[in-house]
């Protein structure tokens, strides 16, 4: 399954600031980190903001801070302000044959399944997995 | 931002992004095999979660879990002083579909007044160990995919999708 680009910039942004509770984190320190325009990032964080997942404060020392419940907030969240997980099963439109309709039949299942895996973990089960990871690392 | 769904996406980040802040578990929290005198409290909580009183149900479960659940079948409180904080309900199961002996959770309620202060966490704690004392080296559970909170409970204590997948059928009449 492949995420679009701003949905996977988003859940980076999001772990990069959990990480980092209480801090502000520059922008710039994202997008460089991610090797991404600051431009786009900014988009991103603009919409992670009017949802309330991050806040921002300007000027000097500023930056954004992680604002949610991180044992609440799941990936399900974070990845539904970017895009449609359904979209990709087509609806049965009229005039579609039966193989539309078996193959649309397992399509909405596996997407059943993406969704119910996304909305299972949370910000601080990634958290925990990113650490696992990390010491597993050479 | 090419949002299909922002609306109900912001709607769902802010219930999950609002901070819960439940009132602390002070006193100490034990967890232990449920008594006959917890069982009026186990039935309050599950009718409190689920909307269904089952009294005869959980005098059942207490019966085969509880009085005959030794080594493989265990019934789990966790309790501060009188109060029952949760439960959680499991047994060994062996040789299903070929799989060697695993640990099944089948059964876990946390009081809503209790929860994220990790009396879940101290239930599956307990459970593992038991399974553990007689050999057990996996744990299964089921879930139900629309159930985003208890499936993030789980997934919280390390646990992933399995080898196994659940299939249904609808049989009989279907309305």
């Amino acid at each position: 399954m492949k995420l679009q680009k701003n949905t996977e910039l988003a859940l980076y942004s999001v772990l990069e600031f959990a990480a980092r509770p209480g801090e502000h984190v520059p922008a710039a320190e994202v997008a460089a980190k991610y090797g991404e325009s600051l431009h786009h990032l900014a988009k991103v964080l603009s919409e992670l903001a009017r949802a309330g997942i991050v806040d921002s404060v300007r000027g000097v020392g500023g930056g954004y801070r992680f604002a949610a419940n991180p044992r609440r907030l799941t990936l399900l969240d974070v990845i539904r302000l970017f895009e449609d997980l359904g979209a990709a099963a087509p609806a049965a439109a009229q005039g579609a044959t039966p193989v539309d309709h078996a193959l649309g039949q397992v399509l909405a299942e596996i997407d059943q399944i993406a969704q119910a895996t996304f909305g299972s973990i949370t910000v601080a089960t990634m958290l925990g997995m990113v650490e696992r990871a990390a010491r597993r690392s050479p | 931002m090419g949002s299909k769904l922002p609306q109900e996406g912001r709607r769902a980040a802010r219930r999950s992004g609002v901070a819960e802040r439940p009132a602390a578990v002070d006193a100490e929290v034990v967890v232990r095999p449920v008594r006959q005198a917890d069982l009026p409290e186990v039935i309050a909580l599950d009718a409190t979660v689920t909307g269904l009183h089952k009294a005869d149900y959980w005098q059942r479960v207490y019966r085969r879990y509880g009085i005959g659940g030794q080594g493989l079948r265990h019934f789990l409180v966790a309790v501060q002083g009188d109060r029952v904080l949760g439960f959680m309900i499991g047994e060994v199961r062996d040789w299903e579909f070929g799989s060697p002996p695993c640990g099944w959770v089948f059964a876990i309620d946390v009081d809503p007044r209790a929860r994220q202060q990790g009396v879940g966490t101290r239930l599956l704690a307990a459970m593992r160990e038991r399974f553990e004392r007689v050999g057990v080296r996996v744990l299964r559970t089921m879930l139900a995919s629309d159930n985003p909170l208890i499936l993030s409970f789980f997934r919280s204590q390390g646990m992933t999708a399995g080898r196994l997948i659940p299939l249904e059928l609808a049989i009989g009449p279907q309305d």
